[in-house]
C-alpha cells in the first residue's frame, strides 16, 4: 500500500531532525519537570552551590506559533507563561534555565543543575537528578499513552456469505 | 460622551464588599481551590486559556474562581494580565505531527495507521445525568493498553499520493500579531487563524453551524482530529540554540471540503485548519469550518455574500472581550448624553405641537 512508503519518509524526516545536543536536551528536560521536583533531587543529594544572579527569576510570556494546516504558513497561537533566570557558580559557570509558568524557585533549581552539568559533579547530577526525572516522565507519559490505546477502536467486519 | 461621575465611592465599595461574599457564597459549604477548578473544572480552564490566549491551567482556575464561573469575566481578566507580562519571544511553529496523542480519530478514513483512539470523550455517552457523580464515590481507573507510544504522523500525508488533497506548503514568513498591531483588512490567513484560535466559542461556533446549513455551504468531513500535548521550542538568543521550554496541550482539526476547481485548481479536495490551546474540540472544528469557509478568496470561489465569508464581520466580531466591553459600557452612567438627548427629543416635540396647532388653525 502506498501509504507504507510515505510512513517511512515521515519517520525518515523525523530522525534526521533529531540532532541535540547533550545541554540542549537536559534544559529540555528540566524545562517540563513537574513543579518542585528538581529541588528534592537535587537537595536529595547535595548542598546547593554558592552562586550570584546574573539575571533573577523573572516572569514573562512566549508567543506560541502554530502553522495553518499543520504544515504551512506560521500564525501565532498565543501566549504561555514562562520563568527565565541566569546564574554563575562561583567557579565562574553559568547556568540558564527557561522553564513554562511563573516558577521562580524550579526554575533557580533548573539554572542550577544546568550549570552542574557543565561542572566535574556533572555525572552525580546527570544520575541523581536528570535519570530520575526522565525515568518519571516517561512514565507518565507511556502510562497516559496506554489508555488512549486502550480506547484505540478494533474494528471488525462481519463475515457475508457471498464470499 | 461619557463623562466620569463621582460621588459613588461609598457605594462601589460597599457593592465589591458584598460581590466578594456572594463569591464565596454559603460558608458552611467548603471553600473551592484553584487546584479543584484546575483538575475538575478542566475544559473550563481549557476555555479560558484559548480565550484568554494565554496557556496557564493555574493562572486561568484563578480567573474562574475570582469571575464565579463567569467564563467571559475571567477571559477577561486573563487578558488583562497578560498586558503585564513581557514577552520573551516567539516560540518554533509546533509541531503537531509530533503530538502525544490522547484522542485521535479521523470521519473519513477508518483504517488509517496508528488507529482511530477516542480519548476520554464525551461522545457515545448518553447524556444522561448520573446522579452517582452528586455522591462522593471513587472513579475507577481507566484501563490500560500496551502501546510502544510512538508519535502518530498526520492522516492527511497518507491519504495525499494521489493529489487528491490541498497541500499546505512549508513556508517560515514571520506572522503578523493583532495584540502588537491593531487588526486590520484585508486579513491573511495567520492573522485569521489567530483572531479565531482566540475568538469566542460561542460565535466561531455559530458562524461555523451557518455555514453547514448552507450559507457558503462548503461541505466539510472531519479529516483529523487530535487532542494531545506538544513541546513548545524556542531559540533562545542567549545560549544560540533552541530548547523545550515547555509542554502544552491542543486541539487539531483539519477538515477535508468538496472543492470542484477553479479556473487557477483542478478539482480536489480542499482543507480549513482549526488549532485551539487545551482540549477544545467543538471550537477546533468550528475554527476549521470558519477558516475554510474565509478562503473563498484564495480559492476563486464565489462570495454568495454569506457572513461566514465576510473576513470583516466575522473577525471584528468574534473577540468577546472586545464585544463585552462595548456592550457592556451602555449601562455604565450615560447621564450628561442622556441629558441633551432628551433636551432634542423636548425640542423636536414642541415644534411638532407648533406645526401641528398651525395646521389645524389653517
Amino acid at each position: 500500500m502506498s501509504s507504507c512508503i510515505v510512513y517511512a519518509k515521515v519517520v525518515e524526516m523525523k530522525d534526521t531532525a533529531e540532532t541535540k545536543t547533550e545541554r540542549q536536551k537536559w534544559m529540555s528536560l528540566l524545562a517540563k519537570a513537574p513543579s518542585g521536583r528538581i529541588s528534592t533531587l537535587l537537595d536529595g543529594f547535595m548542598d546547593r552551590p554558592d552562586f550570584t544572579w546574573l539575571r533573577p527569576p523573572e516572569i514573562g510570556s512566549v508567543m506560541v506559533q502554530g502553522r495553518a494546516g499543520a504544515t504551512g504558513s506560521p500564525f501565532n497561537l498565543g501566549e504561555m507563561t514562562v520563568t527565565r533566570c541566569a546564574l554563575k557558580l562561583t567557579s565562574g559557570t553559568v547556568g540558564h534555565a527557561y522553564i513554562q509558568g511563573r516558577r521562580k524557585t524550579d526554575a533557580e533549581a533548573a539554572a542550577i543543575v544546568d550549570a552542574l552539568m557543565q561542572t566535574d559533579a556533572a555525572n552525580n547530577v546527570s544520575e541523581q537528578v536528570l535519570q530520575p526525572l526522565q525515568d518519571e516522565m516517561t512514565k507518565t507519559r507511556t502510562k497516559r499513552a496506554g489508555k488512549a490505546a486502550a480506547t484505540k477502536v478494533d474494528f471488525f467486519t462481519m463475515v457475508r456469505g457471498e464470499d | 460622551m461619557y463623562v466620569a461621575v463621582k460621588g459613588g465611592e461609598r457605594a462601589i465599595e460597599n457593592a465589591h464588599t458584598w460581590l466578594a461574599e456572594e463569591r464565596r457564597g454559603d460558608t458552611s459549604v467548603a471553600e473551592l481551590s484553584i487546584e479543584q477548578i484546575r483538575e475538575q473544572l478542566s475544559l473550563a480552564v481549557n476555555r479560558v486559556m484559548a480565550e484568554g490566549s494565554l496557556y496557564d491551567p493555574d493562572l486561568a482556575a484563578l480567573a474562574i474562581k475570582q469571575s464565579r464561573g463567569d467564563l467571559i469575566e475571567a477571559i477577561f481578566l486573563i487578558r488583562a494580565y497578560r498586558t503585564t507580562l513581557p514577552r520573551f519571544g516567539s516560540s518554533n511553529p509546533v509541531n503537531t505531527a509530533e503530538m502525544a496523542c490522547d484522542r485521535r480519530i479521523s470521519a473519513t478514513f477508518k483504517d488509517v495507521p496508528g488507529g482511530q483512539l477516542l480519548g476520554p470523550t464525551f461522545d457515545y455517552t448518553h447524556r444522561l445525568l448520573d446522579f452517582k457523580l452528586a455522591a462522593e464515590g471513587e472513579t475507577a481507573e481507566a484501563p490500560n493498553r500496551d502501546t510502544d507510544a510512538t508519535a502518530i504522523p498526520h492522516v492527511i500525508d497518507f491519504l495525499n499520493a494521489e493529489g487528491l488533497i490541498e497541500e499546505a506548503p512549508h513556508d517560515d514568513t514571520t506572522p503578523p500579531d493583532l495584540t502588537r498591531e491593531p487588526l486590520e483588512m484585508p486579513a491573511d490567513r495567520p492573522l485569521r487563524l489567530q483572531a479565531l484560535t482566540r475568538g469566542d466559542e460561542g460565535f466561531v461556533l455559530s458562524m461555523a453551524y451557518s455555514t453547514q446549513r448552507g450559507y457558503a455551504r462548503n461541505h466539510a468531513f472531519v479529516g483529523e482530529l487530535r487532542i494531545g500535548s506538544v513541546a513548545v521550542e524556542m531559540d533562545i538568543p542567549e545560549l544560540g540554540f533552541a530548547i523545550e521550554i515547555g509542554e502544552i496541550t491542543l486541539t487539531e482539526c483539519e477538515t477535508v471540503n468538496q472543492f470542484k476547481g477553479s479556473k487557477s485548481e483542478p478539482p480536489q479536495f480542499t482543507r480549513g485548519y482549526g488549532l485551539v490551546f487545551g482540549q477544545t474540540e467543538r471550537k477546533a472544528i468550528s475554527m476549521a469550518l470558519v477558516d475554510r469557509a474565509l478562503r473563498w478568496e484564495e480559492l476563486g470561489e464565489d462570495n454568495v455574500g454569506a457572513p461566514a465569508q465576510d473576513a470583516e464581520f466575522v473577525l471584528y466580531h468574534a473577540d468577546n472581550i472586545q464585544a463585552t466591553g462595548f456592550l457592556e459600557h451602555i449601562k455604565l452612567p450615560h447621564y450628561v448624553d442622556f441629558q441633551s438627548e432628551l433636551e432634542l427629543v423636548r425640542k423636536l416635540r414642541r415644534e411638532a405641537m407648533a406645526d401641528n396647532v398651525a395646521e389645524a388653525a389653517e
